[in-house]
């Protein structure tokens, strides 16, 4: 699609003025014009989330394995970040991220080894084992919560140096600022020698073993790779978004909903990541609210959640079944076509 | 971030003024109400807010609100889910008049704690919630009214005491706690200790894991161990099963002694004959023979604004809780209005409310709620109250008080809650209150 | 010394659970064979199913009539998912398909409750549970009608699979679909067949279940206890369904009662999972799955 339209780009440089505008609209715009309640209760998660699709894309859209516990990552990486704020307070926090995401790798290596001999469902499936293990280590044991009585931790205060992230807006920016950083690093790998193997193990393994790829090794590395970002994602989830976690907020319906979001959003694609994020994350509070507006003198609430629940459900499969490579291939055939029809008009 | 909060303050000023039109009246206090009618716990969800909502009509009705002040809520759906909560917390909270709020869910109010701390709003967790948020000196905005997870297993444990002939008794017996894999279910396993090694009982604790639909393995060991009780700390689902499976190994259902979330009818209903004779804790009786119950069927339901669609459903448990809970947070607001004005108060002044919230029984028959639940004395350093508890026994067709009302025993828990309370203090940052008059909030 | 009589008691208590959770496994087996499709609404048509009846008996229908018609719904909406979700997702990935029937799921779900409450309901299907005591072992009564049913229930697939013009074709489908495209067998007619068999098993696990638990939302989580199952047993075999729920029961009864404290308890709900791992690292389709390369 790119080579097609490509001789356009010196007129048309969308890429790069996109990127700018969507830059000067999340750093400047949102945190000035933005109520505490879009960045606290919209923006922050879905950053957290977008992030947590893209690592996992990582492992499933290019390296072609499915795992059903992401949200067991999440936890880990969130309460790793904890026990290292708590337990060496020295550490600066960015620090703590990054250790954080290393622990989460280490586990999802671990849980990923069966990867070497399991395939699809089988995978899948066994991917749980990590999901329930995790959820019942965290509670079982109350040294992961500081021994607090109902397993909840509290998140410290967010601060790199002197500069501490209190506000709504502060903590968006923070969001923001992780999710960025690990976005354009995980684009740079993608690019390099070790984003072509995923993409061989994915398409065909046994290929990919022919021509010299070690397929183990790539399928370990985007086990650890894609934990370590999920990892990160659940440091903000904690840290930045609820502030007070629980491991019974990280269960089974948090992994399908990141799953959600990158076949949703398409496969092998970290745009896709994120607009599947915006779909996931803005579309069940837009259909509340618009339903609360115009039906909730008629219904209770319960009514009116049981229908977005069928809503959504309808809606999932219509886009599963008009455009099963996700949103971003809707997005840029749209974009195609809108720059076919301003290319003619230049050209006439 | 100082820049950006000025320019914030400047548009927000803006906006305020061009809405300023849409603004509510003064004289309303508004509950937003964190509820849940779908999903796993619907059952008890809408039977909480239902009755919560009743007693709101009630007052609104009847009275015509709180000395003239009208009470408004909004509902946001949850789920039960921890950020969904948060989400609603975030739209409503700015809405004017916010009286306090009332999630009916542990997760939820956990992650509320920093917030409405900081937004000096109360946060009402009756029955539940955080243990040591008891100690007011250094959570002056959360109250766990009537009973504490720790009072419970106190409450517990004197009841079977009662049912042995005396806390001496309890020598050489042997109860077997059955709890929720879940921070909740594992929250009173070192009081359970604390109060085995006072009294002298055995003790074993067993966990079912979530969502406890099979209990086997765990029935089988109780019947091995030869309980003498089995303690019921369970959750959904958990609950009915394990009544089952008792009758499945032969365990006696009147010595399952259930805690206060396990001693609803969608605990037992399920359960069907197994259920006969169990036994649960509670802090308002269920039935609806009460004055106060007759008075939500007449004038509320009587008027069409009901809130539970299925009126068989008046008077049970879950619904007599959120006519409790609506009492304690009508009558914690007219206590501040007698201070404050009969006018909307602030998240503040309803705090102090909340803070002198004495009812004795005669006040509480006053209200129509004799025999309902006991009483209540919330003072600045102890936001639960001494609520008393009872037992109710289940006839396979309704509950049946069986018990006095039995106060656990506070004074030995007050060191373990103050000390809990301290270290939460210190890790925050929190400066402990030393009379009801401090000023509150960091 | 050794209690082997609490061993036995704990060994057919755990072989019974089994069979009940086979018995939810096979409506994932029924499906997979065919399509190709780990259906995750089995959960959601369990509780639909259960709720269905259930809901009709307390508004007064004799038991048969509520059965019959909830047999009904069933297959009207096994027809329905054939038409609507399935025949358009005709050769898309075994990946999107997963995530249209987690879809479906939500949509059962909230269909259920609009429909008929949120409320929790008890269900008698008359088999009361008074144990058997056999030289002091007990033995439920229940689990063994339940597993006299999961029993006769398989034996009727297995005749009608055998013995009938659609169960040849739906054999046929399991095992090349092209080639039974290729003569001419109509494949959108064996799904709406398959779903409506997996909508009878939900219907038939779903009555099991809720005499168990309660009908209510949490009846959708039995399906977790079903996944170990298929990836032991295979997620195309019947008979793999039988031995893993069978092995699956076992073992976690027996870890949790005599390995659980080694780690404070509470392992049984993992301990499925590392048993069905073990034995994967072994055999990786499963005891009875066939060996096939599938990617997702």
């Amino acid at each position: 699609m790119t080579t097609i339209i490509s001789s356009k780009r010196s007129f048309f440089f969308p890429e790069i003025v996109a990127t700018c505008l969507i830059a000067v609209v999340a750093i400047g715009a949102v945190p000035l014009v933005g109520s505490d309640y879009l960045m606290d209760a919209v923006l922050t998660p879905f950053l957290a989330l977008a992030l947590a699709a893209v690592g996992l894309n990582l492992l499933t859209g290019y390296a072609g394995q499915v795992s059903l516990g992401s949200a067991a990552f999440l936890a880990v990486g969130a309460y790793a970040a904890y026990n290292f704020s708590l337990r060496l307070p020295a550490l600066p926090l960015l620090l703590d991220l990054v250790l954080a995401g290393t622990i989460a790798a280490a586990v999802g290596i671990m849980f990923g080894l069966p990867s070497l001999r399991l395939r699809g469902f089988y995978l899948a499936v066994s991917t749980l084992a990590a999901q329930f293990f995790v959820q019942w280590a965290l509670t079982k044991f109350g040294w992961f919560s500081n021994d607090n009585p109902s397993g909840v931790i509290d998140a410290p205060v967010l601060r790199i140096g002197s500069v501490t992230f209190t506000s709504a807006a502060g903590r968006y920016l923070f969001s923001l600022g992780v999710v960025t950083v690990a976005t354009l690093l995980t684009l740079r790998l993608l690019r390099s020698q070790t984003g072509r193997n995923f993409i061989a193990v994915r398409d065909h393994e046994v290929a990919a073993k022919v021509i010299g790829v070690p397929v183990l090794r790539t399928k370990l590395l985007a086990f650890g790779l894609s934990s370590f970002l999920i990892g990160v994602a659940g440091v903000l989830w904690a840290f930045a978004y609820l502030r007070t976690v629980e491991p019974a907020g990280f269960n089974l319906d948090r992994s399908f909903q990141i799953l959600f979001i990158i076949i949703i959003g398409g496969l092998a694609s970290l745009r896709g990541a994120f607009v599947g994020a915006a779909f996931i994350v803005v579309f069940p509070l837009l259909l509340s609210r618009v339903g609360a507006a115009l039906l909730g003198s008629l219904f209770d609430s319960g009514v009116l959640e049981m229908s977005q629940r069928i809503v959504i459900g309808t809606l999932i499969i219509t886009f599963l079944i008009a455009e099963p490579r996700g949103l971003i291939a809707l997005w840029d055939r749209g974009w195609a076509r809108l720059r076919a029809a301003s290319g003619k008009a230049i050209e006439t | 971030m100082t820049v950006f909060r000025r320019m914030k303050i400047a548009l927000g000023a803006a906006l305020a003024l061009g809405l300023a039109g849409t603004v509510a009246q003064a004289d309303e206090q508004f509950f937003p109400l964190q509820s849940y009618r779908v999903g796993p716990y619907a059952a008890g969800g809408t039977g909480f807010f239902g009755g919560f909502i009743d007693y709101l009509n009630l007052i609104n009705i009847r009275d015509g609100g709180v000395n003239g002040v009208k009470l408004t809520w909004d509902e946001g759906e949850t789920q039960y889910e921890v950020e969904r909560g948060v989400e609603v917390y975030e739209r409503l909270k700015n809405r004017p008049g916010v009286a306090a709020w009332n999630p009916l869910s542990v997760g939820i109010a956990y992650a509320m704690i920093d917030r409405i701390t900081k937004d000096k709003v109360p946060l009402i967790t009756i029955n539940h919630g955080r243990t040591d948020s008891t100690d007011g000196r250094v959570f002056p905005y959360v109250f766990p009214l009537l009973l504490n997870p720790y009072s419970e297993t106190s409450g517990i444990v004197n009841y079977i005491a009662s049912r042995e002939g005396g806390p001496d008794k309890l020598k050489g017996k042997k109860i077997i706690v059955l709890y929720h894999g879940s921070p909740y279910g594992k929250e009173t396993i070192p009081i359970y200790k604390l109060l085995a090694d006072k009294y002298g009982f055995e003790l074993e604790q067993i966990e079912v894991p979530h969502p406890g639909n099979e209990q086997q393995s765990q029935w089988l060991s109780i019947r091995r161990a030869k309980a003498d009780y089995v303690v019921l700390r369970g959750w959904g689902v958990m609950n009915p099963v394990a009544l089952k499976t008792a009758q499945k190994v032969g365990f006696p259902a009147d010595h399952i002694i259930g805690n206060v979330w396990s001693n609803s009818e969608e605990d037992v209903i399920p359960a069907g004959d197994a259920a006969k004779g169990y036994v649960a804790i509670t802090t308002q009786a269920s039935g609806a023979e009460y004055p106060v119950l007759q008075e939500v069927i007449k004038t509320v339901y009587g008027a069409g604004k009901g809130n539970l669609d299925d009126k068989k459903r008046i008077g049970s448990v879950y619904h007599n809780l959120g006519i409790v809970n609506g009492i304690l947070n009508v009558e914690a607001i007219r206590i501040a209005q007698e201070k404050f004005g009969k006018r909307t108060l602030t998240g503040d002044e309803v705090r102090w409310g909340f803070e002198h919230l004495q009812l004795d029984p005669a006040r509480v028959e006053a209200l129509g709620a004799k025999g309902l639940f006991h009483s209540i004395n919330v003072t600045w350093d102890n936001h639960e109250g001494d609520g008393r508890v009872t037992f109710q026994q289940w006839d396979g067709a309704k509950w049946k008080v069986v018990s006095d009302w039995i106060a656990p025993d506070w004074a030995a828990l007050r060191p373990i809650i103050e000390k809990s309370a301290a270290a939460y203090a210190q890790e925050h940052g929190i400066k402990i209150r030393t009379s009801g008059d401090d000023p509150v909030g960091q | 010394m050794f209690d082997y009589q609490f061993l036995l008691e704990v060994l057919i208590g755990g072989l019974l659970s089994g069979v009940m959770y086979s018995l939810v496994a096979i409506g994932f087996v029924l499906i997979y064979k065919t399509s190709g499709v780990l259906n995750f609404a089995q959960g959601a048509m369990l509780l639909f199913a259960a709720l269905t009846f259930v809901s009709l008996v307390e508004r007064g229908t004799s038991f048969v009539v509520a059965l019959a018609a909830t047999l009904a719904v069933m297959i009207a909406l096994g027809i329905a998912v054939e038409r609507a979700v399935l025949r358009p997702l005709v050769n898309q990935p075994p990946i999107t398909l997963f995530m249209a029937t987690l879809g479906l799921s939500y949509i059962i779900e909230g269909a259920a409750q609009l429909l008929w409450g949120t409320q929790v309901h008890g269900l008698d299907i008359g088999v009361s549970d008074i144990p058997f005591d056999v030289g002091g072992v007990f033995i439920s009564r229940f689990d063994l009608f339940a597993a006299a049913v999961a029993g006769s229930l398989v034996a009727l697939f297995t005749l009608f699979f055998r013995y009938t013009r659609t169960g040849l074709s739906f054999r046929a489908v399991a095992d090349d679909q092209f080639a039974a495209l290729a003569v001419g067998l109509r494949l959108p007619r064996v799904w709406a067949a398959v779903w409506t068999a997996a909508g009878i098993v939900a219907l038939v696990a779903g009555l099991l279940w809720g005499a168990r638990l309660g009908v209510q939302f949490s009846l959708s989580l039995v399906v977790l206890k079903a996944l170990p199952v298929l990836v032991l047993g295979g997620f195309d075999s019947i008979a793999g369904a039988i031995v893993g729920g069978l092995l699956i029961g076992a073992t976690e009864k027996l870890a949790e009662v005599y390995v659980g404290p080694l780690f404070g308890g509470g392992i049984e709900a993992w301990a499925a999972y590392v048993v069905a791992l073990a034995l994967l690292l072994v055999r990786p389709s499963g005891l009875f799955g066939q060996k096939l390369v599938e990617r997702v």
